[in-house]
């Protein structure tokens, strides 16, 4: 009996991790772009008309502050919306039959989609500090714990997004999620302000949101400051990838959404 | 001889309690044509599906080549090809990269996906269009492009979910040349289609399928050996001065140059050409009147539709 070879496999997924990052690059117009406007617009507006009139937070610029929870903003965003969209589409078109019909293993498939979802994610988040240097200094604490969370996040959004995009039926449905639940806990996550200046109670509410432990390890990793252990952000980080990855792998495995 | 495909006792019912398949049992051989007939909704794409592993069946056995799809499904995918009923290609990427893509995901290295996808689509006729979008197509270049896209790996079995539906006459002649010199390859080939005088061309051996059950299953030669009668066409020389009555048939005046003759199984053509000569009517040309096959796909039907209101009167 034949089976899958790695040499196989690793075909396989560079096959859909290009195809993936060749669709986001052929509608860069739609995908690259509108982050990188969005993004300047709160440097200036938040950052530098507001940023200026608050001051300093945790020791920093208000500027300075913001720059990490924003640049993180724009790479979940952009990695939950890669999957969510590339994937639906697919379903929608049946062109994901190509893949279901091919012998490429499930777990292949989900490393394909939320490979090229983390590419867009992480290619924003470094086009968003590049435009992040014109308008504040560069700092980098510790380059190692920027990059571990930049990619752990970039994950566990893409992972989200698959999971969004396998039970969806219809366009509404991939949107649903951004607008009521992560745009909320973005927001909510210590991306504009340190929880030390909430109250104990919302201040515990935070820790239940996933944004807040990825937006201080950030912070953390380019400034210098957090306001829990980075350890356990990190620790947390790798619990969302493994509870995430594990729910997918299911819904593949059951064909969920996807084979009748 | 090796049996491509093995199907038995296939059941399914979905969701909804719609029984689309109710134990079909089937074998394909190696290197056969073999056409798989049905009207709408009879379970020809349920079947399909279930083989491609894109439908869950509810119980049964499906092989190909031997190994069953449940238990190896990376070898026998690797075995198979599938042209679908709908286009479910990317409308947005270009020709070109469909192909290389699918070769990708059966573990071609680019070079060689590249290669055959320039042969495939050479042979297709689509070689010209590489560089355009899927949805820049036409809707015969579509299905000779899902064709070409499911050849990229050089499948030991192709199965083809009417292929020509929608097709002008010129384009589903060449693709049925292609099918055929694909299958003197050596490549086995199951076909489902609409169009009943392709499956009587193109195929060898033949199984019927009506409401998710096989009433059929035999070479084409001895399905249409079945045939109790055969109507004909003769175009006549000269205009006809009214209808010629010939003893011992049926005759019928389409127009003043044609008629019509149903002949039964013990009856001979050359009887009927003898009596209209002697009555000075000179045939100039002949032809089937309906498609041989389609006479006896419909009197099939309309025979398991038969038993089946038997059985029911039976148990009310």
């Amino acid at each position: 009996m034949r089976s899958a070879s790695v040499h196989y496999k690793w075909i396989a997924f560079s096959t859909l991790v290009r195809k993936e990052v060749r669709r986001f690059l052929r509608i860069w117009i739609q995908t690259l772009v509108p982050p990188v406007i969005t993004i300047s617009l709160y440097f200036v507006i938040f950052g530098n008309l507001i940023g200026r009139r608050i001051g300093e937070m945790s020791g920093y610029a208000y500027m300075d502050f913001i720059v990490p929870g924003l640049v993180l903003m724009a790479v979940i965003n952009n990695a939950y919306a890669n999957v969510v969209s590339s994937f639906f589409s697919q379903k929608y078109q049946r062109s994901i039959e190509e893949l279901l019909v091919s012998p490429v293993p499930n777990y292949v498939i989900l490393a394909g989609f939320v490979v090229g979802g983390a590419a867009r994610g992480i290619m924003i988040g470094v086009v968003a500090s590049v435009v992040a240097m014109f308008f504040s200094g560069f700092h980098m604490h510790n380059i190692f714990i920027t990059l571990t969370v930049l990619i752990l996040s970039s994950v566990v959004f893409a992972l989200g997004g698959l999971i969004n995009a396998i039970y969806a039926n219809k366009f509404d449905d991939i949107n649903v999620i951004p607008t009521f639940v992560l745009t909320p806990l973005i927001y909510l996550g210590g991306v504009f302000y340190s929880i030390e200046l909430l109250p104990d109670f919302w201040q515990g509410v935070s820790h239940i949101n996933p944004i807040f432990y990825m937006v201080d390890a950030f912070r953390y990793g380019i400034l210098g400051i957090s306001d829990i252990n980075i350890s356990y952000a990190i620790m947390m980080l790798l619990v969302f990838v493994v509870i995430l990855y594990s729910y997918a792998i299911i819904l593949l495995y059951r064909g969920t959404g996807l084979r009748n | 001889m090796t049996t491509a495909i093995s199907i038995k006792d296939l059941h399914k019912t979905y969701s909804n309690g719609f029984i689309a398949l109710n134990g079909i049992s089937l074998e394909v051989a190696e290197g056969d044509f073999f056409a798989l007939l049905g009207a709408n909704g009879a379970g020809k794409s349920t079947t399909i599906g279930i083989i491609a592993t894109l439908v869950k069946k509810t119980s049964g056995i499906v092989e190909v080549f031997g190994s069953n799809v449940d238990n190896n499904s990376y070898e026998t995918k690797l075995d198979l090809g599938i042209v679908p009923q709908e286009v479910n290609f990317n409308h947005f990427e270009k020709v070109f990269d469909i192909c290389v893509t699918q070769g990708g995901y059966y573990g071609l290295p680019r070079k060689l996906a590249e290669e055959r996808s320039e042969k495939y689509l050479k042979q297709l006729g689509l070689w010209d269009k590489r560089e355009q979008q899927g949805r820049q197509l036409s809707g015969g270049m579509k299905r000779r492009l899902l064709i070409a896209r499911a050849l990229i790996h050089e499948p030991r079995l192709l199965i083809l979910d009417e292929p020509t539906a929608g097709v002008d006459i010129e384009l589903r002649r060449s693709t049925w040349k292609f099918l055929q010199e694909l299958n003197r390859a050596g490549t086995t080939i199951i076909l489902t289609t609409h169009y009943l005088e392709e499956a009587e061309s193109l195929c060898r051996n033949i199984a019927i399928i009506d409401k998710g059950e096989i009433v059929e299953n035999t070479s084409m030669k001895a399905l249409l050996k079945k045939l109790d009668t055969e109507t004909f066409i003769l175009d006549c020389r000269d205009d006809l001065q009214g209808l010629p009555t010939l003893d011992g048939f049926d005759l019928v005046q389409i127009d003043n140059h044609s008629l019509e003759v149903t002949l039964d199984k013990n009856q001979d053509i050359n009887e009927v050409f003898k009596l209209l000569d002697q009555q000075d009517i000179k045939i100039k040309s002949m032809r089937n009147k309906t498609n041989r096959l389609e006479q006896l796909f419909v009197s099939l039907l309309q025979n398991s539709a038969n038993r089946a209101a038997t059985t029911q009167e039976g148990r009310s």
